[in-house]
């Protein structure tokens, strides 16, 4: 149990997609525009890498070593499509602000990286615990990096204006903001993990 | 079909909606490998070669296997299934004709088929130039295009990338921002210049 416990929490901190790994970057950067993106796409990728890491750990024997890329992408893109329809059906709105990012978690570094380097050679149950904390530490990488983009970027914080006098600055609303936010985010967890190293 | 067409799809593709910079596609390999220009050359003219080629072989696909049979919800799966044997292919093809050249694509060229900016090409053109699941005049040729002009936006984003970060070896640099996230800074100050093109159109 201790073990189970390990294998989810270790995604979350120790292993953290985004921040530790630097996995899975692009759609992070591209839909962090605002918190309710951020919460859907990860909530989108939590559930492909759920559902890929189980399959994959399932059919780990039978799949011959040579050719087990591209059996782990159709794998993924099963869950991938899964997904793409379900949000077109049911909502939308979020659909449209995600885009092209929704078809491309199928070449999330991420998803495909955690099937070769954990799901073909563990247990269903440890495969589905690890598949559980690294989506959710994918989901709260990109909560904290939405959060600030949207704060410093429109001023608001899940759409209600927090400060009157606040005059936002929308570069962190572009593109370059994103890319500047990450790399100070990376700069600050390294820092802490100097400091702990000394 | 028009030329003003092609320029603006020029212009969008390469500056204004850079892949890397703007659509942060391929973000992964262009922090990974742009430390120095000759292998960051290496992966730009193999990714070129790969969208130009997925963006002919995906309209193919989509335009008389998906919507015929009315299975465009298949997109995602049958593109990236396509592509990633067209790399294994092109890698084996180039291995037996032309080793120097296999040589200098090295590793790169099986990355290619991770690399969000090649499906991310071929979903691109079908949203914009398929509307209701019928093809647009003139398609065909704006998808392709359209595959060139982003392999050459991701070629400048990776040369301009890695002539600075070869640059940055000399300097001395704060252990913490050393890498990944300096990287990113760069990308950030890159991004924001790239945003003077903006408007910019025919």
């Amino acid at each position: 149990m201790k073990k189970l416990l390990n294998e989810f929490l270790k995604g979350i901190i120790r292993e953290n997609p985004t921040f530790v790994l630097v996995l899975g970057l692009c759609p992070t950067l591209a839909v962090s525009v605002s918190i309710i993106n951020g919460i859907g796409m990860g909530i989108a990728a939590t559930f492909v890498l759920l559902g890929s890491n189980i399959i994959i750990s399932l059919i780990k024997r039978i799949v011959p070593d040579r050719i087990r890329i591209p059996c782990f992408i159709v794998v993924i893109a099963t869950f991938v499509t899964i997904v793409e329809m379900t949000m077109k059906a049911y909502s939308p709105a979020l659909n449209r602000a995600l885009g092209i990012y929704v078809p491309l978690i199928v070449v999330n570094c991420m998803v495909l990286g955690r099937a070769e380097a954990y799901a073909q050679r563990a247990t269903v149950v440890n495969a589905l615990f690890d598949g559980l904390g690294m989506g959710i530490g994918f989901t709260l990488a990109l909560i904290l990096i939405s959060a600030i983009r949207e704060f410093f970027g429109s001023g608001q914080i899940l759409g209600q204006t927090l400060f009157k006098g606040f005059e936002p600055a929308s570069i962190f609303a572009m593109p370059s903001g994103a890319l500047l936010v990450i790399g100070l985010l990376l700069g600050f967890f390294n820092l802490l993990k100097n400091r702990k190293a000394q | 079909m028009n030329p003003a067409q092609f320029m603006t799809i020029f212009i969008s593709a390469v500056f204004i909606n850079n892949v890397i910079l703007s659509r942060f596609l391929g973000l992964c390999s262009f922090v990974a490998i742009s430390k120095e220009t000759k292998p960051a050359l290496a992966m730009s003219l193999a990714v070129m070669f790969v969208t130009t080629m997925s963006s002919i072989i995906t309209w193919f696909i989509y335009r008389f296997l998906l919507i015929p049979f009315n299975l465009t919800y298949l997109r995602t799966i049958s593109f990236i299934l396509v592509i990633a044997t067209f790399v294994q292919f092109v890698e084996m093809v180039i291995k037996k004709t032309s080793p120097p050249l296999y040589r200098f694509f090295g590793i790169y060229l099986p990355l290619i088929t991770v690399n969000c900016a090649v499906l991310g090409v071929a979903v691109l053109n079908i949203d914009m130039f398929f509307v209701n699941a019928k093809a647009l005049p003139g398609s065909f040729y704006y998808s392709v295009f359209q595959g060139i002009c982003v392999g050459l936006g991701y070629t400048i984003a990776m040369l301009l990338m890695s002539g600075i970060r070869e640059r940055l070896d000399l300097c001395n640099v704060p252990k913490s921002v050393k890498d990944f996230p300096l990287a990113f800074i760069i990308a950030s100050i890159m991004s924001l210049s790239f945003l003077g093109f903006n408007g910019f159109k025919f």
